[in-house]
């Protein structure tokens, strides 16, 4: 499956290719550019012989003080006919860069990508809404990113603006 | 000192049209089953559009797992599906173990199975009994809890906790099986096989039950497959997908039982899929359970496993390996590692990034319940508003897992 992908990304997508590093894991993994990020995986969804048309998993890792560019969005993907084989995608980004979004790909990519942008500062373009998912509206900073304390940064804020947020609410209604 | 830059909702940044009413189910409503939001605009009692909040049992175990053990980070996943608890630590103990590819003795892995498949069986009774409850029917879920009840009390003898197992340990079990739980789980399938005909033929076959439910919130295979569907709800449209047969882990190669596969995805046709998995499950635990081999309850491997107490007392080496183990933890070898494990409700994978330090530099849960519950807008629109409660108690959505 590897060298399938392999030569049928140096076929089609030479310019995508970001670089080939050696990493200890179970899965088969290639680095893209950011901007190759939703052709490829569109292309290789219908290519016969491959046809990775299952989104299995989509995270990020910051790599804060260890690698630059600090982050990695994983996209982990595998074939509906043959289940079995699981490939994964990486994107390395900058602090500020935007990844594309793949929701017009695969429609379960909607919340995950949320979830990342919500936990990593990540930003989709193209993601029709880029709002936080699991945190509250008016949580301030990242959780999963390395630089944020694991007590975080103190909650008062949050009650206070929820209390204010509320109120506001009840005298409009 | 904060600005509100986005509506919490963008259902009410919309104009509403004369007529429609927004209304909030949840975030405790009895038929979320946890706590979880939905807020749906009703146009009289059909539904027009749906919106899914979720976050309000967010636990951040992603962050407590960089700094956390291995072995400690266990206690968290007990807390994701806390229905079916085993499942989700037996997940993660094998992506453990199989970083440090290590082997364990067959007695563990087939009392680890056994375990999963009852699990599984209790997270379905659960999953069915509920739904009967939500949609006005109450006594099939009395039926079959009794025997639910019935291994717990099992789980509660072998961990010593009926909710929360924390199960499994690297390397191994927390302690031996009990004497007497051969026979134990032998008397739950004896009696449990009667009781699920009983619940099918009072619950499932009732023809109120199936007017309700039939071509209820259904989804095309490819619908599924593109939204990331796993488990029950996939094979309930059509897709024959199940991780023990397709990426075998533990003896699930060896062990006979077939895939049941729905055909719509409706209401009916998962609530079908997950009563045959559940006569599957117990055909695999007969296998197992009477063939369950003798042996240790863990892999004798000193610097992973906890040695014997008794022995600490006495010899040097196991001092200093039971004072490494609990002051520095297991050290895992640098690399990354994705575990996908059949989980009750579809696919449950762990992903570990590891630098070889005492805890992960990164752990991701690939929930089942987060990537089948985005579509649940589109599975509702233009339907009835009792069909609502209905469909989102037939996907099982379990808060704990959903916002992990």
């Amino acid at each position: 499956m590897k060298e399938t992908i392999q030569s049928f990304l140096k076929d089609k997508f030479p310019h995508f290719i970001s670089k080939e590093e050696e990493i200890l894991t179970n899965l088969p993994t290639f680095f893209l550019k950011p901007e190759g990020i939703a052709t490829v995986l569109s292309a290789l969804k219908t290519a016969p012989g491959i046809e990775l048309n299952y989104l299995n998993d989509l995270t990020a890792i910051d790599w804060l003080g260890k690698k630059t560019p600090r982050f990695e969005v994983c996209y982990l993907l595998r074939s509906g006919n043959k289940s079995s084989t699981r490939v994964q995608f990486r994107v390395a980004l900058e602090e500020d860069e935007q990844v594309p979004s793949i929701i017009s790909i695969f429609k379960g990519a909607n919340w995950p990508e949320r979830e990342v942008y919500d936990l990593f500062g990540i930003r989709f373009a193209g993601h029709p809404r880029m709002d936080r998912l699991i945190m509250p509206d008016n949580f301030q900073g990242h959780p999963l990113r390395k630089d944020y304390p694991l007590e975080g940064f103190g909650q008062d804020y949050l009650v206070e603006d929820l209390l204010t947020i509320h109120l506001k609410e009840d005298m409009e209604a | 000192m904060y600005e509100k830059t986005a509506e919490h909702f963008s259902l009410k940044q919309k104009k509403l049209p004369e007529g429609h009413l927004l209304v909030n189910l949840g975030p405790s409503h009895p038929s979320t089953h946890g706590i979880l939001q939905n807020v749906i605009q009703l146009d009289g009692e059909r539904v027009v559009d749906a919106e899914s909040v979720i976050g309000y049992v967010h636990r951040s175990f992603e962050k407590l797992g960089e700094r956390y053990t291995y072995n400690q980070f266990l206690v968290c996943t007990d807390r994701m599906n806390y229905v079916s608890t085993p499942l989700n630590n037996i997940g993660w103990i094998l992506a453990v173990e199989k970083m440090l590819q290590i082997e364990v003795p067959d007695k563990v892995t087939y009392v680890r199975m056994i375990v999963s498949e009852l699990s599984r069986v209790m997270d379905h009774i659960i999953c069915n009994g509920i739904l009967g409850v939500d949609l006005g029917a109450f006594s099939g879920m009395l039926h079959l809890f009794h025997h639910r009840e019935n291994i717990y009390q099992v789980l509660e003898k072998l961990t010593g906790a009926r909710l929360t197992t924390t199960f499994c340990r690297v390397g191994g079990l927390e302690k031996d099986i009990y004497p007497e739980f051969e026979k134990d789980v032998k008397t739950i399938i004896k009696g449990l096989r009667p009781a699920i005909e009983e619940f099918q033929s009072l619950l499932v076959n009732n023809r109120i039950f199936m007017d309700r439910t039939e071509g209820v919130g259904g989804i095309s295979a490819e619908d599924a497959i593109s939204y990331g569907y796993s488990g029950p709800n996939l094979r309930a449209a059509g897709v024959p997908w199940d991780i023990r047969k397709d990426d075998p882990y533990m003896f699930y190669d060896k062990v006979d039982f077939d895939i049941p596969v729905g055909e719509d995805g409706s209401v009916l046709h998962r609530t079908l899929v997950r009563m045959e998995e559940m006569r599957q499950s117990l055909r695999i635990v007969e296998q197992l359970i009477n063939g369950l081999p003798t042996g240790a309850h863990h892999a004798d491997i000193p610097h992973i496993y906890l040695p014997d107490k008794s022995k600490v007392y006495k010899n040097m080496e196991e001092l200093i390996y039971h004072f490494k183990l609990i002051m520095h933890g297991i050290k895992v070898p640098k690399g990354e590692y994705y575990m996908a494990t059949e989980a009750a409700n579809g696919e449950l994978g762990f992903y570990i990034v590891s630098e070889g330090e005492k805890s992960p530099w990164r752990v991701h849960v690939r929930r089942p319940c987060f990537w089948f519950y985005q579509s649940f807008p589109e599975l509702v629109k233009g339907s009835l508003l009792a069909d609502t409660v209905a469909t989102m108690s037939s996907m099982n959505v379990i808060a704990g897992e959903l916002d992990c």
